[in-house]
């Protein structure tokens, strides 16, 4: 189960209070042990990685950065890489927006919050993007809207089928309306795709929220999602807020999703590789 | 009126003495029938929408309305649609493109709904469904901004072949109280969050995201008189166009944003 706090950031010091007192850290090399976000059990790192990055005690999923993501999925050295040099810049002269671009770049190791290319799964030739929860939260702002359109068109053009991973806390504020506008940009883009008769399926992970949910996210073929992710237009914390009160357990979750009839399956990383394969080799 | 920074046009915008989606409609057209429902759940007052007369000539009007009064504004949850307020415009909005009339749609709207209920009922795919589906409705779309145009749930009528927006009316990605929440962790900087963002009719005009700023004049029914005349000469001119071009060229348009 993922942390019902995922989004709760501690309004003082004090209200981390009880939970830090009772977790003692233990003495041990971090290099080779972690303990887990969720369950706080001790894992070792290669087990943990070895496991797809899922917690092998209590099965919680870590968010995977793009290129790990693409190493579970993709044929070995098949990937080729586009528009890996676009990079954002500050068009509106927005505060701090520079330096919060250069530390995700740092912390990411990547250009922008999202990678597009095409690449083979198990021989089956397909475009595919991948969102990057480092990258400020795989929020969308020009750059990103620009990749992921670019991507559509080149697969519309070239007749091949679009896989897309997303994570994202929604369109990037520092961009101001020009952010909210490629929600507008990407749909166009798929909508063609759609029109040529080729697929599209979205793997929705966590978390998918906000303008991307509102856009591409929701506008696959098939949409597929890995299990417990956070799937939201509004974050728990907004809703929170407006209705002032608690959500229920379980609430904008995968599973809930399911249920409530937003998305065709819910599939475990490690099935993800053949369950891509087969759909695509059906088209 | 005088509204000087980009702060007092958003509260100005927001304004209950602001004229409402339903006022211009009433003002424009010679003849409105409203239709209800998104025949898959229920009917949403905060989406007003059905078929007009434009100097006798057919079109598919949409508003998102917030309310006149304190009872009205309740039933209308002032102005946040829920998906079916989404769905129901997207239905009217096919309904124009069977029988090939333009869709005007008038904008004014803090953002879609944040609710449980919203979120159940799939807020995030009714908002995407728009989006996706007025990229190539095959009939002219015109969008007028009239009062607060609040993100996702603005845009999700606003996938246009043209954008307008009154002068004094705002288009935001999201609302200056939480941009500065977000970024000064206290809503009381919005006045500077909202300079930032530049959510002001001449702001979104230079940077080519809208097509026309509309004067507004403190008498409203000449601004309605504007509006009314300009919609006809679009109408028809949009009308006119083939209609592959007409799509290529809205996709030409949301193509180029940001770049």
């Amino acid at each position: 189960m993922l942390s019902r706090n995922l989004f709760k950031k501690p309004n003082n010091v004090l209200e981390n209070v009880g939970k830090t007192s009772k977790y003692v850290k233990p003495q041990v090399p971090e290099d080779l042990w972690i303990s887990c976000a969720n369950c706080k059990t001790l894992i070792l790192k290669e087990e943990l990685f070895e496991n797809n990055k899922i917690c092998p005690n209590c099965s919680f999923y870590y968010r995977l950065a793009p290129r790990e993501r693409l190493a579970m999925i993709v044929d070995e050295d098949s990937f080729v890489e586009h528009d890996k040099n676009l990079v954002s810049k500050n068009i509106l002269k927005f505060p701090d927006y520079d330096s919060k671009l250069k530390k995700a770049k740092d912390t990411s190791n990547e250009k922008e919050a999202v990678v597009c290319g095409v690449a083979k799964i198990k021989g089956m030739e397909c475009a595919l993007f991948v969102m990057n929860s480092e990258f400020m939260m795989g929020s969308m702002g020009v750059v990103v809207g620009e990749k992921v359109t670019r991507l559509f068109e080149y697969a519309t053009q070239n007749r091949l089928s679009v896989v897309g991973f997303t994570v994202s806390g929604g369109a990037r504020m520092q961009e101001g309306v020009l952010s909210l506008m490629q929600m507008a940009k990407t749909s166009c883009a798929v909508k063609r795709h759609n029109d040529t008769g080729l697929l599209y399926i979205t793997v929705l992970t966590d978390p998918t929220t906000g303008g991307v949910t509102a856009s591409f996210a929701m506008e696959g073929d098939i949409i597929l999602a890995e299990p417990g992710a956070l799937i939201a237009f509004a974050g728990p914390r907004v809703i929170e807020q407006t209705i002032k009160q608690k959500l229920p357990e379980g609430f904008q979750r995968s599973e809930f999703l399911l249920e409530k009839g937003f998305i065709d399956a819910i599939v475990e990383r490690k099935a993800l590789r053949d369950t891509l394969a087969n759909i695509l080799k059906l088209h | 009126m005088a509204a000087n920074t980009a702060y007092d046009k958003v509260l100005a915008a927001r304004s209950n003495e602001r004229p409402t989606a339903r006022k211009y409609i009433e003002g424009i057209f010679d003849w409105f029938m409203e239709f209800h429902g998104d025949r898959r759940y229920g009917d949403d007052k905060a989406v007003i929408g059905g078929l007009a007369s434009l100097y006798g000539f057919p079109v598919t009007v949409i508003g998102l309305e917030r309310g006149t009064n304190i009872k009205d504004r309740v039933e209308r949850n002032f102005g946040c649609a829920h998906p079916e307020g989404y769905r129901k415009a997207l239905r009217l909005m096919k309904q124009a493109e069977k029988f090939h009339r333009p869709v005007i749609t008038f904008i004014d709207t803090a953002g879609a709904y944040r609710g449980i209920d919203a979120e159940e009922r799939g807020q995030g795919q009714a908002i995407a469904e728009n989006l996706y589906e007025m990229a190539t409705l095959k009939t002219p779309i015109i969008a007028v901004l009239i009062g607060e145009g609040g993100s996702g749930g603005a845009l999700a009528l606003a996938v246009a072949d043209e954008i307008w927006m009154l002068e004094n009316s705002v288009f935001s990605v999201i609302s200056p109280e939480g941009c500065a929440s977000i970024l000064w962790k206290d809503p009381k900087y919005a006045r500077e969050a909202a300079s930032c963002l530049r959510l002001t009719a001449s702001d979104l005009f230079s940077l080519g995201v809208i097509d026309r700023v509309i004067k507004e004049n403190p008498d409203m029914s000449s601004t309605i008189r504007m509006l009314k005349k300009r919609l006809r000469v679009a109408t028809e001119r949009k009308l006119q166009m083939p209609i592959n071009d007409l799509i290529e060229q809205r996709y030409r348009k949301f193509r180029r944003q940001g770049l």
